[in-house]
């Protein structure tokens, strides 16, 4: 199997992650064509598929398309040759953080810290602490505050304290060495 | 068949209403959910974006729990959850690599994993009839949009209830209670989903053309059976409204509020003072017009 030692070694850790070749996609574009977040994104996701296509890595994975895309599965879901783009979208993301990329959606990338951590904590997401987190994290205060009196006031829609999983150790323990393994 | 229940977080939270609901339908139909034991989150759409390994070891954790205790099959009426849970017993059963590094992860060895059913197929399972005498109220004034959103259907072939495109069962269900399910274009489009927080307008955009189309195809309430669809078609409507006037008002249901409307439980047990758009007025003005009929 010679060929495989000419891979990139980025294009060997997408391929390890999503147990797919970029190369199997032969650019129809229907995956763009009902990416419900497309209208938002500088790059199709199909262009994405094409950066890596080309061997040209850092465009796909520092573009803001992959942070922007809603994990709906439409493109998983349609495309002709059962290429699983969300799954893609996943894997470039993790890589980007890996490899220190350059992050254009901070917003949306500190969103996805603050619910995890909790988690990591607790063993259960939280959402006061979740929001919290985020609020901190992006200094939007205000954000969301006409809807905190009738959200925890008068419709408890989110409890004030954490519900705390009896073994969260387990949990803790989880992220560690996910954490490690990478 | 022994059935695990996993609420997931959102359950005790941000759609307490859907729980509720759940229970009292259950309830009439005498079936009590037996929760997984110490359960936790399964990572949720967070998880998978930052880290394949743990957005498949959260999710794998419960589902070797609920085989631990003796389950075979796990209920989760989370369209997120469910998606998470069932994407990760095939991850795992087919990618024995994969499987090894969560084992490693875990500290534990994976059991065989119990089949994932969502809400539509637990409710398609049980006897229509039974469903059909529990009915007191007949629902026949109201126009019914019936939204599956992204993670009951997709991706293809996730499971045999339903299509992917034109998915159908849940109009099934809904027409038990005499409401008539409309013809929409929307049922599969998405909704937005967590980017709720980090970029609302996103939210508000697709959220508004989903509302569009229903009110388009006469529709007076939209039906759900996921709590991520719910918060953005429901929490966010105000703000949608706010920013894009022509919006009409619209109450967004969980398919179990609905099922409990016609079994005639109390608005309150059901939840359905909890919404953000209070579907109450609009549900007793219908009523009312079709008994006045």
């Amino acid at each position: 199997m010679g060929h495989h030692h000419h891979k990139h070694p980025i294009l060997e850790e997408i391929i390890e992650i999503t147990g797919q070749d970029p190369a199997l996609c032969y650019q129809c574009g229907k995956c763009s064509a009902g990416c419900p977040v497309r209208e938002f994104a500088e790059c199709a996701p199909n262009k994405v598929v094409r950066y890596l296509q080309l061997g040209m890595y850092d465009l796909a994975l520092e573009s803001k398309t992959i942070w922007l895309c809603a994990g709906c599965l439409t493109c998983s879901s349609r495309c002709p040759k059962n290429y699983e783009l969300a799954s893609l979208m996943d894997a470039l993301r993790e890589l980007a953080i890996k490899h220190n990329k350059k992050i254009p959606e901070q917003n949306v990338y500190k969103f996805h810290k603050a619910f995890l951590e909790p988690i990591r904590l607790f063993g259960r997401s939280y959402e006061i602490g979740m929001l919290m987190g985020y609020k901190f994290s992006t200094f939007k205060f205000l954000q969301d505050m006409d809807l905190a009196p009738e959200t925890l006031l008068f419709k408890s829609k989110m409890g004030l304290l954490p519900h705390i999983v009896k073994n969260s150790d387990k949990v803790k323990e989880i992220f560690r060495k996910t954490k490690e393994a990478e | 068949m022994k059935t695990a229940y996993f609420p997931g977080c959102s359950m005790a939270g941000t759609s307490r209403e859907f729980s509720s609901s759940l229970k009292e339908v259950l309830a009439l139909l005498n079936i009590e959910l037996n929760e997984i034991d110490d359960w936790s989150c399964c990572g949720a759409s967070s998880a998978h974006v930052t880290s394949h390994l743990l957005a498949t070891a959260l999710p794998a954790r419960n589902l070797n729990l609920a085989s631990q205790q003796g389950y075979d099959e796990i209920f989760a009426p989370c369209a997120a959850c469910y998606s998470r849970l069932l994407m990760v017993s095939r991850e795992v059963n087919n990618n024995k690599k994969m499987a090894a590094k969560v084992e490693d992860v875990l500290g534990e060895k994976l059991l065989p994993t119990p089949n994932v059913v969502n809400l539509l197929e637990y409710f398609t399972q049980i006897d229509k009839e039974k469903l059909a005498q529990l009915k007191k109220i007949d629902l026949s004034g109201l126009n019914v949009a019936c939204y599956y959103g992204c993670l009951l259907v997709r991706p293809n072939g996730i499971n045999e209830l339903d299509d992917s495109e034109q998915p159908a069962s849940m109009e099934a269900l809904v027409s038990i209670t005499g409401a008539k399910p409309v013809d929409w274009n929307f049922k599969t489009e998405c909704c937005g989903a967590a980017h709720s927080i980090p970029h609302t307008n996103i939210v508000e955009i697709l959220s508004k053309k989903i509302i569009d189309d229903a009110v388009a195809h006469k529709a007076d309430i939209i039906v759900v059976g996921c709590p991520m669809c719910h918060s953005n078609l429901d929490m966010r409507q105000r703000k949608i409204k706010k920013d894009y006037p022509d919006t009409k008002e619209t109450p967004i249901l969980y398919l179990t509020e609905l099922l409990g409307l016609s079994f005639g439980i109390d608005y309150n047990k059901l939840g359905l003072n909890l919404h953000y758009i209070d579907p109450i007025k609009l549900i007793e003005k219908r009523l009312e017009k079709e008994a006045v009929k």
